[in-house]
């Protein structure tokens, strides 16, 4: 198996979201809240929207971990501001493929930032690092569904 | 005995002679788990080549063979730790495995309401969640030593915990998160002096260093066979001969019977009464094997050279703008680990990078979350030695290190 290389996985626009993370605040208006965790790792997020109508009007997160995984939770969060719901899932849906090593969503220019982090495919073991941000999304938007708009 | 010389132990480890993301693997997590040298799994591969057979049931060949090498394993293992009966030994799948049956076997019929199970913060999850598990069962109330900043046991609270309220005081010997030794000899005569019982976690004591069960003056002691060069999945608990008579059974099922009747039965003698089932024959062989290795190497050199070691990576690695150690101060109450941080790089970014370099190391909160928790932090890097490290694989690891801070500097 070919070596990869750390330059793929460690690129500035991922350590520079690491150090400055978009949307890293508590929100009071939220809807919408996910606590996940990794007790592998201890990372460990909550994400939380504000879904209007079928929009999230607001997403914003507070946690911690590796840098893999507060990049992704941070470019997340700004891709899916003002998004519709069904935008958002589509998004998780891809990024999610992305991280499984699918080579056709890696051309998708929407992903914007996030495609920063296609390089984590070739890591298998932090792979659930840059997930844990769309996995919150995911259950956000389910538990959303369940329990109808507020 | 000959020179200590660690390219030779080296050369006895054949998983340590490959590359890793086309470097020369160093292997600095031998705290959640050891290499296995030639001589173990030779022994593995003998038993089940030409003695595979069930122990203490046939009659025939192998099956005399099978018995006798894995009762001589008991013998060695016992000796190992200066247990002064080798029928003290019970085997185990591991130490995890040792404290469940002591928390169940002894704890069930011996911890009551009100009573007090007295632990730390320094343990391992292994040496908390039984004991809580215990608790809760019995309406028992759980009690902590608490660490000092250098993540040592502030002993001076000892007095105020212990009373005739506390039935048992369970510790680990080190600590796997911090490398920190504690005085268990002190700390037994105190807990007895109010009649508790005493248990020691040894997964990374017997490792290290010579233990004596004996002169440290515990009751129970319980270790696993895959920190000390032996194979996963087997480990002892070493108990009192009197205490293990005493005890319930653990699980039912073979071996551990001496009749049975519809109704009741009547329990083998100790330590099969706590063996029910085929036990990890091969196992327990190559757990004898390991300590006939560690023994053929000198425990005394085994841990000069790993003190050696570890003064070296503490200065190598500590003057690296950026790291904080945690653990210990003073060589003398630490084991050959070092556990730190790296600027804010979090440790599983810098055990990524270090294994892009072929380097092993440890990330996360080593099944301690209240260690992690005493400092403020969520995880740390770890990278722990053994008699077959060398102040290369130091330089290595401060090399890697480098690496890191080049990307998060």
């Amino acid at each position: 198996m070919e070596t990869p290389r750390l330059s793929s996985l460690y690129q500035q626009l991922i350590l520079e979201h690491y150090r400055n993370p978009r949307n890293k605040a508590e929100m009071d208006e939220k809807t919408v809240e996910i606590h996940m965790a990794n007790p592998v790792c201890g990372d460990e997020i909550r994400l939380q929207l504000r879904i209007e109508g079928d929009q999230i009007a607001e997403a914003k997160f507070v946690g911690q971990g590796c840098s893999i995984s507060q990049a992704a939770i941070s470019m997340m969060t700004a891709k899916i501001q003002g998004a519709s719901l069904s935008d958002a899932e589509g998004l998780a849906e891809r990024f999610t493929a992305l991280m499984h090593g699918d080579t056709e969503v890696a051309k998708d220019r929407s992903l914007g930032d996030l495609r920063a982090l296609q390089g984590v495919s070739k890591f298998p073991v932090r792979i659930k690092c840059a997930l844990i941000g769309f996995d919150a999304l995911q259950e956000a938007l389910k538990k959303h569904a369940a329990e109808g708009p507020h | 005995m000959t020179a200590f010389d660690p390219i030779k132990i080296r050369s006895e480890f054949p998983a340590l002679d490959q590359t890793v993301n086309d470097k020369p693997l160093v292997y600095l997590d031998n705290a959640a788990t050891s290499q296995k040298p030639k001589a173990v799994l030779d022994a593995l591969e003998r038993y089940y080549t030409r003695d595979n057979a069930n122990v203490h049931r046939g009659i025939h060949e192998l099956s005399r063979r099978a018995t006798v090498a894995y009762e001589d394993a008991r013998i060695k293992v016992a000796q190992w730790i200066n247990a002064p009966d080798s029928d003290e030994l019970v085997w185990t799948r591991g130490t995890t495995e040792a404290i469940n049956l002591i928390t169940i076997a002894w704890g069930l019929d011996n911890v009551g309401e009100g009573d007090e199970i007295l632990i730390s913060t320094m343990e391992h999850h292994s040496n908390i969640i039984p004991w809580q598990l215990l608790a809760r069962r019995k309406g028992a109330s759980l009690r902590y030593i608490e660490m000092d900043s250098q993540g040592r046991l502030i002993l001076d609270d000892l007095p105020s915990l212990l009373s005739e309220r506390t039935k048992v005081v369970a510790l680990g010997h080190v600590s796997n998160a911090l490398g920190t030794v504690n005085p268990i000899k002190d700390i037994a005569a105190a807990a007895h002096e109010v009649g508790a019982l005493v248990v020691v976690d040894g997964a990374q004591g017997a490792v290290h260093t010579k233990v004596d069960v004996q002169d440290l003056g515990v009751d129970c002691y319980a270790f696993s066979g895959h920190k000390m060069c032996g194979p996963t999945g087997i480990g002892a608990l070493w108990a009192r001969k009197d205490l293990l008579e005493s005890m319930s059974p653990y699980q039912g099922g073979g071996e551990m019977i001496h009749f049975v009747g519809r109704e009741e039965s009547t329990w083998a003698k100790v330590p099969h009464k706590f063996e029910a089932g085929t036990p990890n024959i091969a196992g327990a062989i190559g757990m004898g094997a390991a300590v006939d290795f560690l023994a053929g190497v000198g425990m005394d050199a085994i841990a000069a050279h790993e003190d050696e070691l570890l003064a070296y990576a503490i200065e190598q690695v500590g003057s690296i703008e950026g790291v904080h150690i945690y653990g210990p101060e003073s060589l003398e109450e630490r084991s050959a680990v070092v556990s730190f941080t790296l600027g804010d790089a979090h440790p599983h970014d810098i055990s990524t990078i270090l294994d892009a370099e072929g380097i092993a190391v440890r990330a996360g909160h080593h099944c301690a979350q209240l260690v992690m928790k005493h400092f403020g932090i969520a995880a740390t890097a770890r990278a722990s030695f053994y008699l077959y490290n060398t102040k290369d694989d130091v330089d290595r690891l401060v090399e890697g290190l480098g690496i890191v801070r080049g990307i998060f500097g």
